[in-house]
């Protein structure tokens, strides 16, 4: 079992946003993440990958049969945690280039491996920019600074593809981006797949499952996974809504 | 107390007025007695004038300092003590100990007619020359350190460059301090750029003995019609120096003036700037970075004042404040009535990485012209820990997300240097800063060695 999380309660300012959460994932396995605004789903994200504004009141979390919830932020990602933001954060003053080699050195150095020599590394960019389609000039400027919507969200694959994660989490990649964006976007997502790895795929439409087809679909509504089914839930859901959940938990 | 301190330097200055004259010229010599004047009317700033509200001199005046007045040789020789080891040379070294300047070993090879070196030597042949701008601008400060500055001063750093002379190479005078007992240096500097020349000056502090320093610097900065200056100040002294600095500027018709000052490590320092935007068509471009932790102090006091019609100013101050740290920034813009379309602009940004560090701001604009651009905006705040925590989920440890952010902060103040070896050696140096790697002298060879 890749990742393992059982009976998980998380609270902000006091507030239990995650009310018992249970959910494995296999290596090879996608599974999709769905629920109405506001049930959770961004702070199971934030939780896994250790954010510190979130507090866990109960439950554990196994990644790799390590104890996922001892793990610094930047150790969940060198042991191979990956999350794209929702709303990816602008960093001015800090290029895009500088930030990439730093993380990739500090993965490096956590495998007891040398750092990347600047060729290798620009090399290395160049190929898996290309993955994504993402524009040069996006690479050269401060991370996320005045890029649009879309262009964020690119990023944010881009930089899953120079991280090569073990499970990666992509909360609403989808959204913002446009039609041709969401199949490269989705596209590099399958590229980068493998037997080894997982996705946990945030998202409240169909047509991102369309390309990126998943083993499981889960329903989260109010910090409860409530349902889980084959990829037919996520077509059902787009017909009926979540509505008819609503009625069957009441 | 200001008053007893003032006493004391005034029957100080009464005892030894001929060893001060003797061992100096009369440039400095015609101005001494008028300056004792105004400095015994004025006095020292006490932190009820308005513009010292968060700076309080007692205990930096209460020490007992020594003072050069018999002007004995500089114990040691400063090439010695910062010898360069890649001999990759990008600027034209100079020198000064406390407030002497040090002769230089080898002539410095600069085009014919400008003069570079002691402000005392240069006065002995040069005085004609010289007599019109010095204390011409300092004279009419209400600061009265200024004037204790110009009553004592026996010596200074002279830079004249004559019309449409272009040095294509920087200048660098670092000024060294360092003596066998706590020091009272009273350095004073006289930059003349005639019409249409162009120079960079880089001067670096450096205090190399631990005992107390208390230094008290005027500098005068004429840049005729047409000419540019680039002025870069780093200070890389210690907790037990004092650095009171006082900088004029007179700025002419279609000139440039860079300032940039920049603070790695101090005890307590006052940079006040302030330049005279005489002529139309000119531009000033002010900024500076102060790095502080423990219990160290920057004060940046900066007034810019738009008499003509038609000039651009800048400011861009940043502070980044650790500890139980002190900032302070002042930037006051004057716009006279007849400074039409002025474009002034100025920003203060602050970032305070402890609860006990303190940081105050205050801008202050002064508009009597109707058709001008004028902004001003200032933020202090914390480490921004939304970004902090995508940093660290790619991977990157704490500390260094941390340091990454800090260097974000600063990048824009470093980048308004145009001196690119210096942009490049200031970065490392504030990255090392930074780490907490910044050796004492690590900034000696500023632009020095690539
Ligand atoms: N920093 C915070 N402070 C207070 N409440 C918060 C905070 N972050 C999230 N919440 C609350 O937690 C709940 C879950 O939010 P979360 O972002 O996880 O929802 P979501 O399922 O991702 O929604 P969406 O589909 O809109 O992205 C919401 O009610 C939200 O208001
Ligand atoms: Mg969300």
């Amino acid at each position: 079992m890749l990742l393992e999380i059982k009976d998980l309660h998380a609270s902000i300012d006091g507030k239990e946003i995650l009310k018992g959460i249970n959910l494995s994932i296999k290596e090879g396995e996608i599974h999709a993440i769905m629920g109405p605004n506001g049930s959770g789903k961004s702070t199971l994200s934030a939780v896994l990958t250790g954010n510190p504004a979130f507090e866990v009141t109960h439950g554990s979390v196994s990644f790799k049969g390590k104890d996922l919830l001892e793990l610094s932020p930047e150790d969940r990602s060198r042991e191979g945690m990956f999350l794209s933001f929702q709303y990816p954060v602008e960093i001015p003053g800090v290029s895009m280039v500088n930030f990439m080699r730093t993380a990739i050195n500090e993965h490096r150095k956590y495998r007891e491996e040398s750092p990347m020599s600047a060729a290798d590394f620009l090399k290395f960019m160049r190929e898996k920019r290309a993955i994504v389609e993402l524009d040069s000039k996006l690479a050269n400027r401060s991370v996320n600074e005045g890029f649009s919507g879309g262009e964020k969200k690119r990023n944010e694959i881009f930089q899953m593809a120079m991280l090569q994660p073990k499970l990666a989490i992509l909360d609403e990649t989808d959204s913002g981006l446009d039609i041709d964006a969401l199949r490269i976007v989705a596209q590099g997502v399958n590229k980068l797949r493998s037997a080894e790895n997982a996705t946990m795929v945030i998202t409240h439409y169909q047509r991102l499952l369309d390309y990126i087809n998943p083993d499981f679909v889960h329903i989260l509504y109010d910090g409860k996974i409530v349902k889980t089914a084959g990829p037919e839930l996520a077509l059902e859901l787009e017909k009926k809504g979540y509505d008819w959940i609503k009625d069957a938990l009441i | 107390m200001m008053r007893e301190f003032v006493k004391t330097y005034t029957s100080l200055y009464k005892e030894h007025e001929d060893t001060l004259n003797r061992s100096s010229v009369p440039l400095l010599n015609q101005q001494r007695s008028n300056a004792m004047e105004r400095f015994d009317q004025m006095g020292f700033p006490d932190n009820k004038r308005e513009d010292y509200r968060h700076l309080d001199l007692t205990a930096v005046l209460e020490v007992d300092y020594g003072m050069n007045l018999k002007r004995f040789n500089i114990p040691s020789n400063p090439h010695d003590v910062f010898r360069c080891d890649v001999p990759n040379l990008t600027t034209k070294l100079m020198f000064s100990v406390n407030d002497q300047f040090y002769p230089n070993e080898k002539p410095l090879n600069l085009p014919q007619g400008v003069l570079c070196g002691s402000l005392a030597e240069l006065s002995k042949t040069h005085e004609a020359l010289l007599a019109p701008y010095f204390n011409q601008l300092a004279e009419q400060s209400l600061d009265g350190l200024v004037h204790f500055n110009t009553a004592f001063a026996q010596d200074g750093f002279l830079l004249y460059v004559p019309e449409n002379v272009i040095l294509d190479k920087p200048l660098q005078l670092i000024q060294i301090l360092q003596g066998p007992e706590e020091m009272l240096v009273q350095r004073r500097l006289l930059v003349i750029m005639e019409k249409g020349s162009q120079a960079q000056l880089l001067l670096c502090d450096h205090t190399l003995s631990p005992n107390r320093f208390l230094v008290n610097q005027v500098s005068e900065l004429f840049v005729a019609d047409n000419a540019r200056l680039e002025y870069y100040e780093l200070e890389m002294s210690h907790a037990a120096t004092t650095r009171l600095s006082h900088t004029f500027a007179s700025v002419g018709a279609s000139a440039n003036l860079s300032q940039n000052g920049m603070t790695l490590s101090n005890g307590l320092t006052r940079n006040n700037i302030e330049v005279h935007l005489n002529g139309s068509n000119s531009e000033a471009n002010l900024s500076g970075l102060a790095l502080v932790e423990n219990e160290q102090f920057v004060d940046n006091h900066i007034w810019v004042d738009h008499a003509v019609p038609h000039c651009v100013s800048n400011q861009l101050y940043k502070y980044v404040l650790d500890d139980q740290s002190k900032g302070v920034f002042s930037g006051r813009i004057l716009v006279q009535q007849d400074a039409q379309k002025t474009a002034a602009y100025q920003s203060n940004r602050n970032l305070c990485m402890s609860k006990e560090s303190k940081m105050f701001t205050k801008p202050q604009l002064e508009i009597y012209a109707d058709d001008v651009r004028c902004s001003h905006g200032s933020a202090t705040g914390q480490m921004d820990e939304t970004a902090m925590f995508y940093i660290r989920s790619r991977g990157i440890p704490e500390k260094e997300a941390r340091l990454l952010m800090k260097f974000a902060f600063a990048a824009d103040v470093i980048d308004n240097i145009h001196l690119d070896p210096l942009k490049d050696r200031m970065r490392m140096l504030v990255e090392k800063r930074f780490r907490g790697e910044l050796a004492r002298c690590a900034g000696c060879t500023a632009a020095q060695c690539s």
